[in-house]
C-alpha cells in the first residue's frame, strides 16, 4: 500500500512537471503577449514604453530562464504576480476555487440522486418500454450541451414568472437564498448531463453483479427482491460511480466554463479564459497546474477509496 | 470486403468482421436496424446531419452570412424558417451551413486522433518496454487535464483557424485513442497466428500492421464513434468562447454565442434552434457510438 502509493506520487509529480512544460510553451507559442494586447486596447505604440514593461514583468529574459523562475518559485509556493491587475496571482486564484467546487459538488450530487436511482431502475427493467425511455433520457443529457440547457432555463423562468437572474455574483452571507438559486440552476443543468454518466454505470453495473452468485443466494433464502436490489446488489455496483464521481469532480472543475460564463459566476473556468485571452501567463500557468493537481488528486483519491469499499482490491506495486 | 478471402477472415477473434463479408451489406444492415433500433435511429440522424452538409447549398434559402439591416431579429416566419439573428442572417440557412462545420471539425478531429492515436498506441504496445513506459507516461501528461481544459490553451495558441481548430480538439483525445488500441495490442501481440508470423521471419512492422492492427478495426470504430460526439461538443463550446471556427464560418456554438446570449429574451430562437442541432448532431453519434459498441465489443456492453 506504502509502495503503491509512493509510486503512484512519483508519476504524478512527473506528469505535472510534464504538464508545466507543456503549458509554458503552448502560451509563448500564442501569438502576442501581455504588451500587444495592452497597446493594441491603447491604439498607441511606444517602443521605449513598450521595453520598460516587458523589463519590468520579466519578459525580455531568455525563455528558460523564465520557465526555471516559475518553477522555483512555484516550489516555495509564490505564484508570482497578475500582469493584467498587479495583484498577487494567489489573491486573483483562491476566490474563484470555492465558487467552482461549491458548483461541481453540487452538480455531483443532483447527478448522483438522479443518476443512481434511475440506473437501477433501468437495469431491473432491462430491455422493456421502460428502460429504453430511460436511457434515451439520459442519453439526451449527455448530448445537450450544458451551457445551452441553461440558457434555455433561464429563457422559460424569464418568460414564464419574469424572474432574472442576478447579473453578478451574490455571496452566500449577502443574501443565502439568492445564491442558493444562482448556484442551484446551473448546479442543474450540468448534473443532468453528469446524471447521465452516473445513469449508465450504475445501470450496466447493476446488470453484472445481479448475475452473480451470491444474489441467487439471497434470493434463494427468501429475501424481498427490493432488498436483494437496493442493499445487496446495489452495494457492489456503487463502485463504479465512484469512479465515475472522482472523474467528473475533476472534469467539472476545469469543464465549467461556459456554464460560469452564462450564469455570471466568478470560477476557475471562466477566468482561465479571461486569463487566456489577456495572455497574463502567471495566472494562466498556475491556473491549469491548480487544475492538473485536482485532476490527480481526485485519481488518486478514488483509487484509494477503492480499497477502502471493496476489500477484494489489493495494491500490488 | 467479399474480396478478402474467407480463411484470414474466420480467424478473426472479434467475429463482427466475418459475419458482414458472409451476408452482405444489406441483410446486416436490416439485422442491425432490428436488433439496435436506437443505434439505427442514430445512424439516421447522423445521415441527415451529413446530407444537409453536403447538400448545404441547395437546400438553403438564403446565402448563410448575407446580412440584411432591414429584418434582424425577425421570427420564424414563411421567408426566415427559423428566424433571423442581430445581423438580419437567416438562421436556417446558417445551420444547414453550420453542419458542414460542425462535421469538419468533428469528424476531422476524430480522425486525426483515431489515426496518430492508433498508430502511437500499436507501436507503443508492440515495441514495450522501456518505450511504452515513456510514451504511457506522455500520454499521462496530455491526459492530466481536461479535454476542454486542454483544447482551450490549444485553440489559443494555434488561433483560430479550422485546421487549427481541429488540431487543438485532437490532440487532448489522442491519448484515449492510444490507449484503447495499445490494450488491444497487448493481447493480440500474444496470439499464437503473432507468433508464427515472427517464426516465419516477417518484419516488425510488418507484424504489427499487416497481421495486429487489422485485429483492432472493432475497438477503433467503437472509439470514433464515441469521440465523435464529444469532438463536436467541443467545438461548438470553443466557438461559443470566440476560440473556434472564426468567421464567416456559420458556426453553431458560435451562434450561440455572446450576441445571442444579448438578444435571448426578444428572439429566444437565436438560442433555441442552434442547440437542438447542436444535440441532435451529439445525440446521434452517442446513439450510434452506443449500438455500434455493443455489436463490435461485447466486453464492453453498457459500460
Amino acid at each position: 500500500m506504502k509502495t503503491y502509493l509512493a509510486q503512484r506520487l512519483g508519476i504524478a509529480a512527473l506528469t505535472l512537471f510534464g504538464m508545466s512544460l507543456v503549458i509554458f510553451v503552448l502560451l509563448r507559442l500564442a501569438p502576442g503577449d501581455i504588451v500587444d494586447i495592452l497597446f493594441s486596447t491603447g491604439g498607441y505604440v511606444n517602443p521605449s514604453e513598450r521595453v520598460a514593461i516587458e523589463k519590468e514583468l520579466g519578459l525580455d529574459r531568455p525563455l528558460w530562464v523564465q520557465y526555471v523562475d516559475w518553477i522555483r518559485h512555484l516550489c516555495v509556493g509564490d505564484l508570482g504576480k497578475s500582469y493584467r491587475y498587479d495583484l498577487p496571482a494567489w489573491e486573483i486564484i483562491r476566490p474563484l476555487i470555492p465558487v467552482t467546487v461549491e458548483l461541481a459538488v453540487l452538480s455531483l450530487i443532483i447527478a448522483v440522486l438522479l443518476g443512481v436511482p434511475t440506473g437501477v431502475i433501468s437495469a431491473v427493467r432491462q430491455d422493456t418500454a421502460l428502460d429504453y425511455a430511460l436511457r434515451v433520457v439520459s442519453l439526451a443529457g449527455l448530448s445537450m450541451p450544458s451551457f445551452w440547457l441553461a440558457m434555455v432555463i433561464i429563457l422559460v423562468l424569464v418568460a414564464w414568472i419574469g424572474w432574472i437572474p442576478p447579473v453578478t455574483y451574490v455571496s452566500p452571507w449577502e443574501n443565502f437564498p439568492l445564491h442558493a438559486i444562482q448556484f442551484l440552476l446551473p448546479a442543474l443543468a450540468v448534473g443532468y448531463r453528469s446524471s447521465a454518466l452516473m445513469m449508465r454505470i450504475t445501470r450496466s453495473a447493476l446488470l453484472e453483479v445481479m448475475r452473480e452468485d451470491y444474489i441467487r443466494t439471497a434470493r434463494a433464502k427468501g429475501q424481498a427482491e427490493k432488498t436483494v436490489i437496493w442493499s445487496h446488489a446495489l452495494k457492489n455496483a456503487i463502485l463504479p460511480v465512484v469512479t465515475v464521481i472522482g472523474i467528473e469532480f475533476a472534469f467539472l472543475i476545469g469543464g465549467l466554463v461556459v456554464t460560469e460564463t452564462v450564469f455570471n459566476l466568478p470560477g476557475v473556468a471562466r477566468f482561465l479564459v479571461q486569463a487566456i485571452s489577456w495572455r497574463d501567463y502567471p495566472i494562466v500557468q498556475n491556473l491549469v497546474m491548480f487544475i492538473a493537481v485536482v485532476v490527480i488528486l481526485s485519481n488518486l483519491t478514488v483509487d484509494m477509496l477503492y480499497g477502502v469499499l471493496d476489500p477484494r482490491v489489493r495494491y500490488g506495486s | 470486403m467479399a474480396a478478402e478471402p474467407a480463411t484470414v477472415e474466420v480467424r478473426l477473434p472479434g467475429a463482427a468482421g466475418a459475419q458482414v463479408s458472409r451476408e452482405g451489406i444489406v441483410p446486416t444492415l436490416a439485422r442491425f436496424c432490428r436488433k439496435k433500433p436506437l443505434g439505427a435511429a442514430g445512424a439516421a440522424i447522423m445521415l441527415a446531419i451529413v446530407l444537409m452538409a453536403v447538400f448545404a447549398d441547395v437546400i438553403q434559402t438564403h446565402d448563410p452570412i448575407a446580412t440584411e439591416a432591414a429584418d434582424t431579429l425577425a421570427r420564424p416566419s414563411a421567408t426566415h424558417w427559423m428566424g433571423t439573428d442581430h445581423l438580419g442572417r437567416d438562421i436556417y440557412s446558417r445551420i444547414i451551413h453550420g453542419a458542414r462545420v460542425s462535421l469538419m471539425v468533428g469528424v476531422g478531429s476524430t480522425i486525426v486522433a483515431s489515426v496518430f492515436g492508433g498508430i502511437i498506441g500499436l507501436l507503443s504496445g508492440y515495441v514495450g518496454g522501456k518505450t511504452d513506459l515513456i510514451v504511457q507516461r506522455v500520454m499521462d501528461i496530455l491526459q492530466g487535464l481536461p479535454l476542454l481544459v486542454l483544447a482551450l490553451v490549444m485553440s489559443a495558441a494555434l488561433g483560430p483557424s479550422i485546421p487549427n481548430v481541429i488540431l487543438a480538439i485532437s490532440i487532448p483525445i489522442m491519448p484515449r485513442a492510444a490507449r484503447v488500441i495499445r490494450a488491444s495490442v497487448l493481447s493480440i501481440r500474444e496470439f499464437q497466428y503473432v507468433e508464427a508470423a515472427r517464426a516465419l521471419g516477417v518484419t516488425h512492422l510488418r507484424i504489427a500492421f499487416r497481421h495486429i492492427l487489422p485485429n483492432t478495426v472493432g475497438p477503433f470504430i467503437v472509439l470514433a464513434t464515441a469521440q465523435l460526439g464529444s469532438a463536436i461538443l467541443v467545438e461548438a463550446t470553443l466557438s461559443f468562447l470566440g476560440l473556434g471556427v472564426p468567421e464567416p464560418y456559420p458556426s453553431w456554438g458560435r451562434m450561440l454565442s455572446v450576441s445571442a446570449a444579448e438578444y435571448a429574451q426578444k428572439a429566444p430562437h437565436l438560442v433555441l434552434f442552434p442547440g437542438i442541432a447542436i444535440s441532435l448532431a451529439v445525440f446521434g453519434s452517442n446513439l450510434l457510438g452506443d449500438a455500434l459498441r455493443d455489436t463490435l465489443d461485447p466486453r464492453l456492453r453498457g459500460a
